[in-house]
Parts: structure tokens; sequence; C-alpha cells
């Protein structure tokens, strides 16, 4: 294991650590063991194993004598468990706060009878720090230690969560059962802009008690199959004011350039005159986790206050957006996290919370376990919005000189405290309550939304970047795994080929001709090396490659897709070529950028939310199918091993996976399919539209 | 009264006839192990053995299990973890991990029937159970890694 330089030198405080300086809001030590508390939360993406293996290290200590405490609103507040920055954001904070203890622990007196057991310098160690005051403010003094040597980090440390998974132990909030537990149900309208006429007077169903708030209809009972039964029998015996607010799903691209939208200008250099011109197209996208979403509240037997117990991405501001929707005192929700499902983005697991928060409200005292139905996860949660872009270029003699892109698309974010809003979906239908404001996009710094990765990483001489947010709503949109970067990136590396065909040049040629940043050039070269390029292939297969550096701050990441086109396209292999910096778990690292790749060609061959001029018709796993394993690819992982500082992986790939794999359709068929998801029908409707222009 | 064999235990369960087995299990007999996905027998997050065979516990009526024998994801690590579970944890093959009981139980299944699948057998035999974390591969993997004589 490496040794880093144990030189002391004073640092900067981490962000993290500014917004939470207290030593007991990380640190806190029971049975001989140091809990590290972390605000970040287990989505499946193995977070809690590498902050786990960071914290020890940091603190100087062994795995098995810390333990990793997820996200509580009386722990740390580190924001939101998204946009692949828990590593980045973490390991700074986990490394001050452990320099920090370190050196109080020295400090602190050592107690004597601890001090004469034998050779137990860990527990000695460990004695110490439960001796610190936790009300120490550690951005109040000098931390001068530096980093100690590395055992854990670096290392395949096995998940810390999986065993209980395999084994069926209870894990996952939908598994808890506390004493004098009730279930609960929703039932929600039928359509998006339906409201509730009526409920059939005296409406009764076994063991179920009605909760109405307007158009908010939900049950409460004992029994789990008599929650379930009772909503099958409310649904018919209500009646809907519906009608149809959904634009054509047929044509999403002209809806989206002619919704009304609010521009938002990322840098104008007057490009010259284009010699190429393409648009490209995705629809819109369900997070389809496979657990519908749930959550569970108890308020006090006083109604004083209230426990929620959540699977959202960011406790803090949940507990913000409940108490700002019941006009309460932030102080009296708290909210700890519990694992459920792998979510992928802004799921309805926040808008559970609230739904479980209104229906234990009926019930002080009792916990009610509240979960939603998968109709109404895939017809009712957040949406990827539908996205279309036009990319434009002056190709002089093989060289880029002038790029134009416009992208139009519903904004990416409508998580808790979004637009000043509670942004939860219940909100919505309580009594006088407003429908939901149309998603915002992340600002500039947050990496954008609708115009996330829009700035290619090649140098195209003058550029022009625009994005446009539609300002209107039809359906409900949020963020999912790498929010804009998936069309922009599919768009950007689409045409990068199509220009390198224009220019008879080799497409990794023609990247690497622009590309400067050398990280962005190794990963390329090492995928291009790994999968074989140029080797030939079977008639009918193809090979393509995509490349972005995430949100142009993150992983680099280049994948080289090779896919086989007979009635359908059938991805058969993916090389991922990454540099994340420095590697805190290899094993899950290789774990989360296989799943974003294979997750993004089930997003690039197969899905597309499906609706009417009414409703979304995606309802199932029949109506929104995914991708299943008889078509999932091989994928083979490499990562570029470096100590740079560390960065996210959950989010680096979809992008290029979607981009190599329309590429290796080109390159197997000769037809450039622009508008995903390239099933048979897109491939034959590509095939028309270019006979057509001949 | 119901009565029925679970994990080898003979149980007595008072719920209506038309109660799904996956209710039965989790909320009367808290055995959460089976977990709920859809409810509508298409994910397979709820697979369990009904007197061997691998049916989705949402969409078999209580009445269906009178008397029959179920074994679930728990039952299957009765006297610890099974081969393919034990083949999982070392391949690390689950991210979130919420689809993994129901693999177990199929898995385990096509391994009875068939000893020595090849990874294409073991891919069409996972057909109906979703994975959307994308761990497919390492799935395949993992059970092939716990055919008889491979582990």
């Amino acid at each position: 294991m490496s040794t880093s330089p144990t030189r002391t030198r004073p640092r900067t405080v981490p962000a993290h650590v500014v917004s939470n300086p207290r030593l007991g809001t990380w640190i806190s030590v029971s049975d001989g063991r140091v809990d590290v508390h972390v605000g970040k939360v287990e989505l499946g993406q193995g977070i809690l194993t590498a902050l786990h293996q960071i914290a020890a290290d940091a603190l100087g200590l062994p795995l098995d004598l810390v333990g990793i405490r997820t996200a509580r609103t009386e722990g740390p507040d580190q924001g939101l468990t998204a946009g692949s920055l828990s590593v980045s954001q973490s390991t700074p904070a986990l490394r001050y706060v452990g320099a920090a203890v370190r050196q109080l622990a020295e400090e602190a007196p050592v107690v004597e009878e601890v001090a004469l057991r034998a050779s137990r310098n860990h527990q000695d160690y460990v004695e110490r720090i439960a001796t610190l005051d936790p009300e120490t403010n550690l951005t109040g003094f000098e931390v001068v230690n530096g980093p100690g040597p590395t055992l854990a980090v670096g290392v395949d440390v096995p998940r810390l969560d999986l065993p209980d998974k395999v084994l069926g132990r209870p894990r996952f909030l939908t598994d808890l059962r506390p004493d004098g537990l009730l279930f609960g149900r929703v039932l929600r309208p039928p359509s998006p802009a339906a409201t509730l006429a009526s409920v059939a007077d005296g409406w009764t169903s076994s063991g179920v008690e009605l909760v109405r708030d307007g158009s908010f209809l939900g049950l409460v009972g004992e029994r789990e199959d008599d929650v379930d039964r009772g909503l099958v029998a409310l649904a018919s015996a209500t009646v809907w004011d519906e009608h149809d607010s959904l634009p054509d799903e047929a044509d999403l691209p002209a809806y989206l350039r002619s919704a009304p939208s609010e521009p938002t200008e990322v840098v104008d250099e007057s490009p010259a005159e284009p010699t190429h011109t393409a648009s490209y197209s995705k629809p819109y996208l369900a997070h389809a986790s496979i657990a519908p979403s749930c959550a569970m509240a108890r308020w006090s037997e006083d109604g004083s206050t209230v426990h929620v117990w959540s699977h959202s991405q960011g406790i803090h501001a949940l507990r913000s957006a409940i108490a700002a929707a019941l006009s309460l005192d932030p102080a009296v929700v708290s909210i700890e996290h519990v694992e459920n499902a792998g979510c992928y983005g802004h799921n309805p697991a926040d808008d559970a919370a609230f739904d479980a928060v209104l229906l234990a409200r009926t019930v002080p005292g009792r916990p009610v376990l509240l979960r939603w139905t998968r109709p109404d996860e895939l017809t009712w949660g957040p949406l990827s919005p539908a996205m279309t872009a036009t990319v434009s270029a002056r190709l002089v003699e093989g060289r880029i000189d002038g790029w134009s892109y416009d992208v139009w698309s519903q904004g990416h974010t409508s998580r808790p405290g979004y637009a000043g809003q509670p942004g939860l979906l219940a909100t919505a239908h309580r009594e006088g309550g407003a429908p939901l404001p149309p998603a915002a996009d992340p600002p500039a710094a947050a990496g954008f939304g609708s115009l996330r990765n829009a700035a290619p990483a090649y140098d195209v001489g003058p550029r022009r970047i625009v994005g446009h947010r539609v300002t209107e709503a039809p359906l409900r949109t949020s963020a999912m795994r790498a929010l804009g970067a998936f069309l922009n990136v599919f768009a950007i590396e689409s045409f990068m080929d199509e220009l390198a065909a224009d220019a008879g040049l080799d497409p990794v040629d023609l990247r690497l001709a622009h590309l400067a940043d050398p990280r962005g050039r190794a990963v390329i070269e090492l995928a291009a090396r790994r999968s074989g390029w140029g080797d030939p292939l079977p008639d009918s297969t193809g090979r393509g490659l995509g490349f972005a550096r995430y949100k142009g701050t993150g992983a680099w990441c280049a994948v080289v897709a090779e896919v086989e086109v007979e009635s359908e396209v059938r991805v058969q292999r993916l090389t991922v070529a990454a540099d994340l910096g420095l590697v805190i778990n290899p094993d899950g690292a290789r774990n989360q950028l296989s799943g974003g790749a294979v997750q993004a060609t089930s997003w690039t061959t197969t899905e597309r939310v499906r609706f009417d001029r009414r409703t979304v018709t995606s309802r199932d796993w029949e109506s929104y199918p995914i991708l299943r394993f008889p078509a999932a690819p091989r994928v083979d992982v490499h990562l570029v091993d470096n100590d740079q500082p560390p960065l996210g992986s959950g989010e680096a790939a979809q992008g290029p996976t979607a981009a190599a794999i329309a590429n290796a359709v080109h390159a197997a068929l000769g037809v450039r399919v622009r508008d995903l998801p390239l099933t048979s029908e897109s491939i034959v409707s590509a095939i028309e539209t270019a006979t057509e222009e001949e | 009264m119901t009565s029925l064999t679970v994990n080898g235990s003979r149980v007595e369960v008072d719920r209506p006839d038309d109660t799904p087995l996956l209710t039965v299990l989790r909320d009367a007999l808290s055995l959460v192990g089976s977990r709920f996905g859809c409810g509508q027998g298409l994910c397979g997050a709820c697979l369990v053995l009904l007197d061997g065979r691998p049916v989705t516990s949402c969409e078999t009526p209580l009445w269906q299990a009178a008397d029959a024998t179920v074994v679930t994801v728990e039952g299957l690590a009765a006297d610890g973890p099974n081969p393919v579970q034990q083949s999982l944890i070392k391949h690390q093959a689950a991210q979130c991990g919420f689809c993994i009981s129901g693999i177990v139980v199929r898995a385990t299944a096509l391994l009875e029937e068939t000893p020595d699948p090849s990874a294409e057998e073991v891919a069409a035999a996972l057909e109906r159970q979703l994975c959307r974390c994308g761990t497919h591969q390492r799935i395949v993997e993992a059970v092939l890694a716990a055919r008889t004589g491979s582990a």
C-alpha cells in the first residue's frame, strides 16, 4: 500500500466541515468503535462502503474499529446524494475530520486504566476519542496533520450491505415492521390534469380508514391486504374530472421547439456559417426503480412532532419541504434515511415521505408505512425530460472551425425546495393546492441541467451554445442520472462521427486531433486499444465510440460499443475506460461504471415513456420495458490508475454509451439514427428519411 | 384458516383466500425477504418456490398455496447461505439488491434442474427477473460460479 507524504501542512477547511463544524456531528464512540456520521446515503452505489474506507484511513484505524452511520437530520448536512459528488465532496471532509481527531486525541489525556492495557494501542486511541468534547468547533483551530497511510483506500473492500440483501434479511425501508405498524396507500388521480369530482357517499372498505384532503385520497389500515383491497375498491368509487393536457408523443421535438421556453446562453463567440447540421432527440424516460417508493412516518401522541423514515436523496431539504408544506417549524420534523431500491435520481421517494406524513397525522403515535403502486411509480414519479438538440459545425479539410449548439428540454430538477416550493406531489392534490411549478435547471456551478455537457471537450473554434428550458410542464420532470448530459453527449458524439465520416477520418483520429486534454486523450486511446478498435468484425456488426468528461469537471470516460443489428439492435460488448482520479474501491467503481453503461444501453435501445393526450400509458413493465438478462451486453471496465483527487463514477458512462451504440449502429448499417431509442422502428424510419433525402 | 408449510414450518394463516401469498409472507408472517416490486408478476422480486416450482408470490393467491410447501429466500439460507447466495456475495453481484432475492430463488431452481447451465442458459432463465442497476453480467457470472464443482 502506498503511503502518502506525512509532512504536516495547514489545510483549508473543506466546505462540508465549514457547514457542519461541530465534532460531535461527525464522530461518536460506542462499544469501542468510532462511529463516523455522514450525510450521504446508500442508493445501491456502495457509497457507505467507500466512505467507510476513507474514514478509517483518515482516523488511522482499521475498518473493524470504525462504523459508518448514514444520514439523519441530526447528523451532518452534506446536501444531496447526487451528481456523482459523494466521493469528491466527502473525501476532503472526512480526511480533515480524521486529521483533527488524530490531533485532538493525541493531546487528550490518556485515561490511566486504559493506558495500562497491554498492546491495545487502537483501543487506547478510541478511548481517547471518546473523551473529546463533541462541541469542539473543527474550524476553530488549525489542523496540521497530513493524511495518514492509505490502508483501506484503493482496496476492493466488500460491500457492507450485500449479505443482508442476498440472504433476504430485513434491510430495506419497506421491510420495517415496528410495533403498532399501520399500512398506507394513496389513490392518485387517473391523469395529470384530473381533479376529484366525488367519492361515493358513505364509502367504506373493510379494515381501512379513508383520509381525504381535496383531491388527495389515502387509506390507512392494520393489514396490508386490507389497504390493497381498499385501494381497488376506492378507485371504482371515485369520479374524476379529466381533460387532455399532454403533447403529441409522436413528435416531441416539434413540441419542445415550439413550447414557451427560457433561453440560457452559455457562450456566443460568433461561429462562422456551418457546413454541417444535424438534430437529435430523446424521449421521456422513467427512473423505473425496481421497488415502488415508500416511506414511514410517526407523529408523537400529542401531534407536536413527526419522525420520518425515507429513502430520499436529500433528507435535510425534505425536512424543510415537509415543514413548509404543513407550516411547521422544521425542528419538529426529524428524518432518518433507510435504504430502499436504487432510485437513479429524483424518483418519488420525497413524495412518498410527505404522503406518509399526511396519513400518519390521522393516527398520532402509530407508525404508518406508506407504499406507492407500480403504476403510480411509473406515471406519477418525476420523469427524465424529453430533449432535442441541433448541432452545427464548420468543417474545413478535416478541421472543425466553428460550432453551434441549441438544446430544448423541460427542466432537470424539481427536488424539494426547487422554485421556492416544497415540490411534494401531494401539495398539488390537497385542498387549495396548486399545480407543481415546471422543473428548474441546476446552475452552471452545479454543472447545469439541460445544458449539462452541452459544451464539447474538443477544440472546435468559435462556439455558440444555448439552452432553451421549456417553461411549461405537461409531464412532471426531474433529475435522472447524468441529467442533460445523456442527450447532449449522445448528440455531440454522434455528430463528431458524422463529421469524421464526411472528412474521411477515423472517428478516434478526428477526436484526438481536436482534444488537447491529456486525461481525455488517454481514456479514448485506452478504450480504443482494449476494444480492438479497427479489428475486422462480422457482417451486420459495427463498433462505435463515445467520450465525455462528465459535467466538464468530473470523471473522464470513453466507451466503445460493439453492436449487431439484425431485426433489432443487439449490444454485444461495451469497453469502458475511465479516469476517476484516486479510486477508493476499484471493484465498486467497476460495478458503478458497468451498471451505468448497461442502464444507458437500456435507455438507448429500449426505453420510452408512452402517453396519449390525456395520461401516461407506460404503467407497468410490459408497457415500459427495460433491458432483460438475455440482452445485457458484456462490459469490460478499465480504470486509469492515478492519485489525482477522487471523482464519482455513477454518471460518467451514460452519455458516452448512448453515442457509442448509435455510432456502432451506423458502422454496422451505414444508417444514422438520431432519435432515441434505437429500436427497429426508429432504424426503419431513419432509413426511410435517408432514402427520401437522396 | 389456511394451512401451509413455509420454510419447513407448518403455519396457519387467517387471511382471505384471495390474499396474495407475498402479502401473507411479508405482513402476516413477517418474512420480508421476498420483495414487492410490481404486484403484477412482471419483475420477479417476489419469487418463491411453491412445491419446488418458482412462482411470483405477488400473483399467487393464498388458496393456491393451501397445504403446499413454500420456500422463500430466507429458507434457502436456513443452513447458512446456499451456493448461489455465497457466490453472489463473493462476486459482489448486486448494486441496490432489491431484485436479488428473487434472482437467488430463480437461480437456485435453475441449478436444481440444470446443474451445469451455460451463460446463455442462465441469462435465459433469468429473463423474467428484472435488474434495474445493470448488474446482469456479474449476476450471470456468479450463478455460473455456483454450479456444482465450480465454486
